[in-house]
């Protein structure tokens, strides 16, 4: 496949971005180049857990983008912590099954990923890491694309 | 979205209670004394048994042109009963996991439903087609050129040819998907069927997708798996079910000469159960066990370095090879402490003694441990250099021919003895491993003796085995020899036989080994 067709459809979608603007709590930070894109989201009702923080993400596109997913992690900063939530890592790490082969469809794209994991903290009510983070976090120094999660609970 | 592992393991399960009534494997399902003729069948012969032995069991070896003929007469069936398509057909059998009386019976049940749930969501004869439509904007690249060509399935998501190439080249290269792919869009199950996929799927990937559907069958197939042998095209049928693994070692050998369990594709491991298997080789892998044992055992001499085992109870320690002493405990020069070896203070403290008394456990562990694995290592190494052996044999047998005018069927019983001897010791290898976690009641006895007998005469047979081509001409060490081939398959099918049986009835207690879980 040519990074010519994921360059292409990134280059629309930052041209449908800068035309007419992203839903409200999320905010393009940067878009450099067409291989890493950050950008920051709000959750915009009253939950406790997450009110009045920004957070970071990061987006890293293949050149298979978007026939896979793209990489999606928080990233920590002094401002921007990583929000607490049970399928969140404490190093950013977020076990979605939509960010996975088989959950993903080429349809979706960094509007809508960031608008999903909008309301996955949105509906959170759980002040809580994933079962074993520390250990996942020690122990892990694979890209999120190469590890199997098990989508244990989407309920949450 | 639950994993595709749950979704299939629930499905099969599902479908078990079918699978007794289907036709297509009558006489595979239990471990009937049936006269099927069956490829596993030498050490049969030679006891001269009519009773199946209970570590026997039955399975068939299918080939390509079977599996490609198997899947036909079921597509052919359907088609003709249900009166749908032949591809139609096929989708509806992949969905159901070829289980055809399952399907048949749910369709005439409620055939919208069934055709919904495969991916088939009318029954519309209406072939696929690109099409070009005016004003039509694709969702995946977002491109919107007028004459771009596009296509969509039944459910109506829309997308560019390109795009709909795009995403197939990478389920079908890259996923190993070919039954199963659905429309891509958001959240939407439908399959693509296989006239779609005929008329999306570009040349270059034609081939490796129909293997990937013709492999489909085989996997799909709780009673099917290929053989894991490299290059080997075979499938093997087995009824041998995943939950009936602490109770069997369904071994199944192959036409190409593999012999391997149905259970979990190893090499064959009677009388080991896989689980067994399983952890006794994670644990030789994870050498941390000795190398635990070994920290808290050895150290260096504090002078010159060289390893030092502690192995009595005594702290004063003298280096073999500089004949440096000093104190286990606080490594000091051991003159230092007087004479009176308590004079160490460490050694007062609690901690150490409670650390003394666990490098005394774990040395028993090990020890223990390393019994089992030294003679189950010994045996895998053996049955490698029987094998060379064997390869020198061949060179033997026509020199045998030669030298002492035996015809080519008369040498063959050094075929026999090279056959038994691989065989047995990978018998014997693993009775160690399962050993290991035997617990000790009135059964290891019998199981030990067992285990000694044929070793003994493995060990003869293989000291024969080695002999010049000089002595072999011999007529008399030829019949020692058949004799002792006999005696060590025989001796064998007892030792498979009795744990088989004890392992059936669960009596057997296999201490540390957890039952087998349930996912997949
Ligand atoms: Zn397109
Ligand atoms: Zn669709
Ligand atoms: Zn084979
Ligand atoms: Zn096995
Ligand atoms: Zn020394
Ligand atoms: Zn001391």
């Amino acid at each position: 496949m040519s990074a010519q067709f994921a360059t292409k459809r990134l280059g629309k979608e930052l041209q449908k971005i800068r035309n007419s603007r992203l839903p409200p709590g999320i905010e393009l930070v940067s878009a450099e180049n067409l291989e890493e894109w950050l950008l920051d989201i709000q959750v915009l009702d009253d939950n406790p857990l997450y009110q009045n923080q920004t957070y970071r993400l990061k987006f890293r596109f293949g050149s298979t983008y978007p026939i896979e997913p793209p990489e999606v992690v928080f990233v920590k900063l002094s401002d921007r912590p990583i929000p607490m939530h049970p399928h969140i890592y404490s190093n950013g790490i977020i076990c979605l099954d939509l960010l996975g082969q088989q959950g993903w469809s080429p349809v979706q794209n960094v509007e809508s990923v960031c608008m999903s994991l909008q309301s996955m903290l949105t509906g959170n009510s759980k002040n809580e890491r994933p079962p074993g983070d520390d250990d996942f976090v020690r122990a892990n120094q694979l890209r999120p694309k190469d590890i199997e999660f098990y989508y244990h609970d989407n309920t949450v | 979205m639950d994993t595709d592992d749950d979704f299939m393991s629930a499905v099969s399960s599902e479908y078990d209670r079918q699978d007794s009534d289907n036709d297509d494997m009558s006489g595979v399902e239990d471990f009937d004394f049936d006269d099927e003729p069956d490829t596993f069948i030498d050490s049969q012969k030679e006891i001269g048994h009519r009773r199946k032995p209970a570590y026997d069991i039955s399975f068939r070896v299918f080939q390509p042109a079977d599996i490609q003929r198997q899947q036909q007469d079921l597509i052919h069936e359907v088609n003709l009963i249900l009166t749908i398509s032949k591809e139609e057909a096929a989708i509806l059998l992949r969905h159901f996991r070829w289980n055809k009386e399952r399907l048949i019976e749910d369709y005439m049940d409620e055939p919208s439903a069934v055709l919904g749930a495969a991916g088939l969501a009318s029954n519309s004869a209406s072939s696929p087609k690109m099409e070009i439509i005016p004003g039509f904007v694709c969702d995946i690249c977002c491109e919107d050129e007028p004459g771009l060509e596009s296509f969509a399935l039944k459910c109506g998501h829309r997308y560019c040819v390109d795009c709909y190439r795009h995403y197939l080249s990478q389920k079908i290269r890259e996923e190993g998907e070919a039954a199963r792919i659905q429309c891509p869009s958001e959240g939407c199950n439908l399959i693509i069927d296989a006239r779609s996929l005929d008329l999306l799927v570009t040349a270059e990937l034609t081939e490796r997708y129909h293997n990937l559907l013709q492999r489909t069958y085989v996997q799909d197939k709780e009673t099917l798996k290929w053989c894991p042998a490299p290059d080997c095209q075979n499938a093997i049928e087995c009824g041998v079910k995943r939950k009936d693994l602490d109770k069997v070692v369904p071994t199944v050998a192959c036409l190409c000469g593999h012999r391997f369990c149905f259970g979990c594709a190893l090499n064959d491991h009677q009388p080991a159960p896989c689980e067994l298997v399983k952890q006794w080789l994670k644990k030789c892998a994870d050498d941390s066990e000795t190398a635990n044992w070994i920290s808290a055992n050895t150290k260096e001499c504090p002078k010159c370095g060289s390893t030092i085992e502690k192995n009595g109870g005594c702290n004063h320690m003298t280096c073999r090879k500089c004949k440096h002493e000093f104190c286990w405990m606080c490594m000091g020069l051991w003159t230092e402490h007087g004479t009176s070896w308590y004079n160490c203070n460490r050694f007062q403290e609690k901690s150490g003694t409670d650390a003394r008394d666990a490098q005394a456990k774990s040395r028993v562990s090990l020890e223990r441990y390393l019994h089992y694995y030294n003679r189950y290592a010994n045996h895998e190494q053996s049955a490698r250099l029987d094998k060379d052996i064997y390869n020198k044999t061949e060179k033997k047998m026509v020199q045998l021919q030669k030298e002492s005018g035996m015809s080519w069927i008369e040498v063959q019983y050094l075929n026999s003895a090279s056959q038994a001897l691989q065989t047995c010791r990978q018998t014997l290898m693993w009775t160690y491993a399962f050993a290991f976690y035997l617990a000790r009641n009135n059964l290891t006895a019998i199981f030990e003796d067992n285990q000694k007998d044929l070793e003994m005469a493995v060990e003869a047979l293989s000291g024969m085995f080695e002999k010049s081509v000089t002595e072999l001409a011999d007529p008399q060490l030829k019949v020692v020899i058949m004799d002792k081939t006999t005696y060590c398959n025989k001796r064998r099918v007892i030792l498979l036989e009795d744990t088989a049986q004890n392992l059936a009835e669960g009596m057997e207690s296999l201490g540390e080994v957890a039952s087998p879980s349930a996912c997949g």
